[in-house]
């Protein structure tokens, strides 16, 4: 098998693993209402991690995810309950918005020469700000659209539900998979996390690469802002506290390499949905507090990171052999 | 102007000047139509130079060049490639976590419905390929592959992008017989193509077995243009080198050190490393190492100094044993090494000169003993002194220093701890010529004063220069040993190439 579908491989043993023994104590596990839920509960999150594979995969980080989404939730909020302005429309200007704000910095990180970490760290005190500027309470939607929207699902055998929000997650999924692996952009995007000077002298468009690829980001996290919106029914500057940090975690227990250039889109949603299954099991269990989810992500993403290391060392031998 | 239809490629008196040298003085080059074209010189010749304004990765001062007998001024590497000239380096310029295809097609992959189609690409990669005599999966990571391999997809991506000149530049450095074999059928399947090829190396029999014709560049000068078959090996070496070099050289070692030796490695290796060698090294001696790119130097330099420790053998000083088992071992015996790559291991380029200067010293006695500014101040203008250190002053930033300086402070780094056996792994790499000389004269004086030395080379007449005995490397072993009269460029070439072609039967 090629080395680098190794993670991958391993991230999807773990995820089967885990499930059949979630599956032997749990046997409710299994059926689709709890897989419906795991979709629809962790639909935000999934979205906004396609956008941080991107990111990582071509070596950088965008740590202004979080906040983006808490500013997306409040702006719609307010919009919604000052104006009469349909949500649709509210939509299109929150994304317009997002993906600005993520095209800004990625032509920061470039034309300045800004490490990533830093410009998306003010990006995220930025956008956290400006939600507070909005509003500092949280804010109940209560737009008859929105009621419209969570009424729609696709409803599976076994009583369980694809929720609106759980299908655009997997659209997402999908439509970044032939963005990263089947278009110019995407192998852009890997050549990126190869070496950024190697990639311009093989002709790589570096600039409108990179700032395309935190555009995406930031249209991704805005569209995760709208998802959490529909999914909390609120608009609250506090909410989604971190969850650049979660998404981090599914890219990289997906098998992608923290330092760019290797991974698959596709890992993250197998990241994603361990961490919802592990999720999953303490709730069924009841009497675990929640905080094993975090210990047990811990300790996972401990694991992965010991994983690459070691498949990094591998390869290297394998290439001084040759 | 001299163009006519067979040159593919006229360089006409470039001129190109860096802050206080002259790098290219009205340099004429002309590459024919499906020829070899060599270019030669020693480090700083202006080689490189020359190359970076053909390929616009530096904008020339002055001069034109005509490809195809039309005027042109790339702007950049990529600009280059457009119009026909395509690079190969010896790091290989590609991107090792993509696949061999996404290499040879990044940004020109086939599309189906605006989607790579990757089977295409895959399809017509393999058939790219397949002109190379590879028979590869190119699905597979570049990485997984050879550094041989590499190059070869690295020429079949630059051919097939620029198709009129190809520039190999060290291309052979790192590969072993078999793999230069094989790429010298490639280039001169290219060169039946009708491609102008300039090929640029350190190896001299590599020259005469595949190139046509040789030029030299010597000083930022040309020396000349003659046919490879027109030239023999000596003559070849006094264009490269210089009458005055050449004499210099024969006057070097007249007094060889005597007496016993100081310092005895026994048996001393690293499995995977370094074979087990025995060494010696007498007092007042430089033992000059040759070798290619991999044979095995800088192994064995990180062994002697303990930065790997050795898994066999016995080191002793005087005849008493001693254990080298970290470098900071090694210091307490009074080691001292410079290592070869000065930007990555040697340098702290935000720190002054004097900080960088006393860093090794400090070091020594332990942070707990610091040492006095007063002391600082002295030593940093001791050795700025002493070695010529071209600095405003002790306190500016080493990296605003040029290449020369930089590895002159980081041997007065050494040279501060008062070292009785120092190791120079490629001290005169990239810094110009007159600095070049400065540094082979400090070899000397160090040699004088009773020093120990042990010096890594790629510069063969630099070795014969200064060493009163020299080691030949080859595949990670010591396989010949010359002193006194036996040190000259020729015999260390033969020994070198002697030792390759008994690994290539």
């Amino acid at each position: 098998m090629k080395q680098k579908y190794l993670p991958l491989t391993a991230t999807i043993f773990i995820f089967v693993l885990s499930y059949a023994l979630c599956a032997a104590q749990y046997p409710n596990i299994l059926s689709t209402r709890v897989i419906g839920n795991l979709l629809t509960d962790n639909a935000f999150l999934g979205i906004a991690a396609v956008g941080m594979t991107f990111v990582i995969l071509s070596g950088g980080i965008d740590l202004s995810i979080g906040s983006v989404i808490a500013f997306t939730g409040v702006f719609l909020a307010v919009v919604l309950e000052h104006t009469s302005m349909h949500p649709l429309v509210a939509f299109a200007l929150v994304l317009m918005i997002t993906t600005l704000f993520g095209a800004l910095m990625g032509a920061i990180i470039h034309y300045l020469e800004m490490p990533a970490f830093i410009v998306t760290l003010a990006g995220m005190f930025l956008a956290r700000g400006m939600a507070f500027v909005l509003s500092i309470d949280s804010i109940p939607i209560k737009h008859p659209f929105y009621a419209t929207l969570k009424g729609l699902y696709y409803k599976l055998p076994g009583g369980g539900r694809i929720t609106l929000i759980g299908g655009l997650m997997l659209l997402v999924f999908a439509i970044g998979i032939l963005l990263a692996h089947r278009t110019r952009f995407g192998t852009n995007v890997y050549a990126l996390g190869g070496g950024t000077a190697t990639a311009k002298l093989m002709g790589v468009p570096v600039a409108s690469t990179t700032v395309s690829i935190y555009a995406l980001s930031g249209l991704l996290a805005g569209l995760s802002g709208i998802v959490f919106s529909l999914y909390t029914s609120a608009g609250y500057s506090l909410a989604a506290v971190g969850v650049e940090l979660d998404a981090i975690t599914a890219v990289v227990i997906g098998g992608t390499l923290l330092t760019g250039g290797s991974g698959f889109v596709a890992g993250t949603l197998v990241g994603i949905f361990i961490q919802g299954l592990i999720q999953t099991y303490i709730t069924f269990d009841g009497s675990l507090s929640s905080w094993w989810t975090k210990i047990l992500i811990g300790a996972l993403l401990f694991a992965f990171i010991l994983l690459q290391k070691g498949i990094i060392h591998l390869s290297r031998d394998n290439r001084k052999r040759a | 102007m001299q163009t006519s239809s067979e040159n593919i490629l006229s360089a006409v008196r470039i001129d190109k000047g860096f802050p206080g040298t002259k790098a290219l003085d009205k340099v004429d080059f002309h590459l024919r139509r499906g020829e070899v074209h060599a270019l030669l010189g020693e480090n700083g010749a202006g080689k490189s130079t020359l190359i970076k304004c053909l390929t616009g990765a530096y904008h020339r001062d002055g001069g034109s060049i005509l490809l195809d007998g039309t005027e042109v001024d790339p702007r950049d590497t990529f600009d280059a490639q457009r119009l026909g000239i395509g690079t190969v380096y010896q790091e290989v310029n590609l991107l090792p976590n993509l696949s061999v295809a996404e290499n040879l097609f990044l940004g020109r992959q086939p599309r189906r419905f605006g989607m790579v189609d990757i089977r295409a690409m895959n399809r017509k990669a393999r058939e790219l390929l397949s002109q190379y005599e590879l028979e590869l999966d190119v699905t597979r990571a570049l990485a997984s592959y050879s550094v041989a391999i590499q190059q070869v997809v690295a020429i079949a991506r630059a051919v097939d992008l620029s198709g009129k000149v190809l520039i190999l530049d060290e291309p052979t450095a790192s590969l072993d017989a078999h793999e230069v074999a094989m790429l010298f059928r490639i280039v001169r399947r290219l060169k039946a193509r009708g491609l102008g090829i300039i090929f640029i190396t350190h190896f001299l029999e590599q020259v005469y077995e595949i190139s046509d014709r040789i030029t030299v560049l010597r000083n930022g000068r040309l020396v000349g243009t003659r046919d490879a078959a027109d030239l023999d090996r000596r003559d070849l070496i006094a264009m490269m080198i210089g009458r005055e070099l050449a004499a210099e050289i024969h006057s070097a070692h007249a007094n060889t050190a005597g007496g016993e030796p100081r310092y005895r490695f026994t048996n001393y290796g690293r499995r995977g490393r370094i074979e087990p060698f025995d060494l010696n090294v007498r007092v007042g001696e430089v033992v000059g190492i040759a070798g290619l790119l991999g044979s095995g130097r800088t192994e064995t330099a990180e062994v002697l100094f303990g930065a790997h420790r050795a898994d066999s053998g016995t080191a002793e000083i005087d005849g008493r044993p001693v254990e080298l088992s970290s470098p900071r071992a090694a210091i307490r015996q009074k080691f001292g090494f410079c290592p070869e790559d000065r930007k990555t291991a040697g340098i702290v380029g935000d720190l002054s000169v004097r900080e960088n200067i006393v860093l090794a010293l400090q070091a020594r006695r332990g942070w707990t003993r610091p040492i006095s500014r007063a002391e600082q101040n002295r030593l940093a203008d001791l050795y700025i002194r002493a070695l010529d250190i071209r600095t405003a002053d002790r306190e500016k930033p080493i990296r605003l220093l040029s290449g020369g300086n930089q590895q002159k402070a980081i041997l007065a780094r050494w040279l501060a701890t008062e070292p009785e056996f120092l190791i120079l792994d490629e001290p005169t790499r990239g810094i110009d010529v007159g600095a070049h000389a400065e540094i082979v004269r400090l070899i000397e004086t160090l040699r004088e004063k009773g020093m120990s030395l042990i010096v890594i080379s790629s510069e063969i007449e630099e070795l014969v220069a200064y060493s009163t005995r020299v080691i030949v490397l080859r595949d990670r072993a010591h396989v010949a040993e010359l002193d006194g009269d036996r040190i000259t460029a020729d015999q260390i070439v033969e020994a070198i190439a002697a030792a390759n072609e008994r690994r290539a039967s």
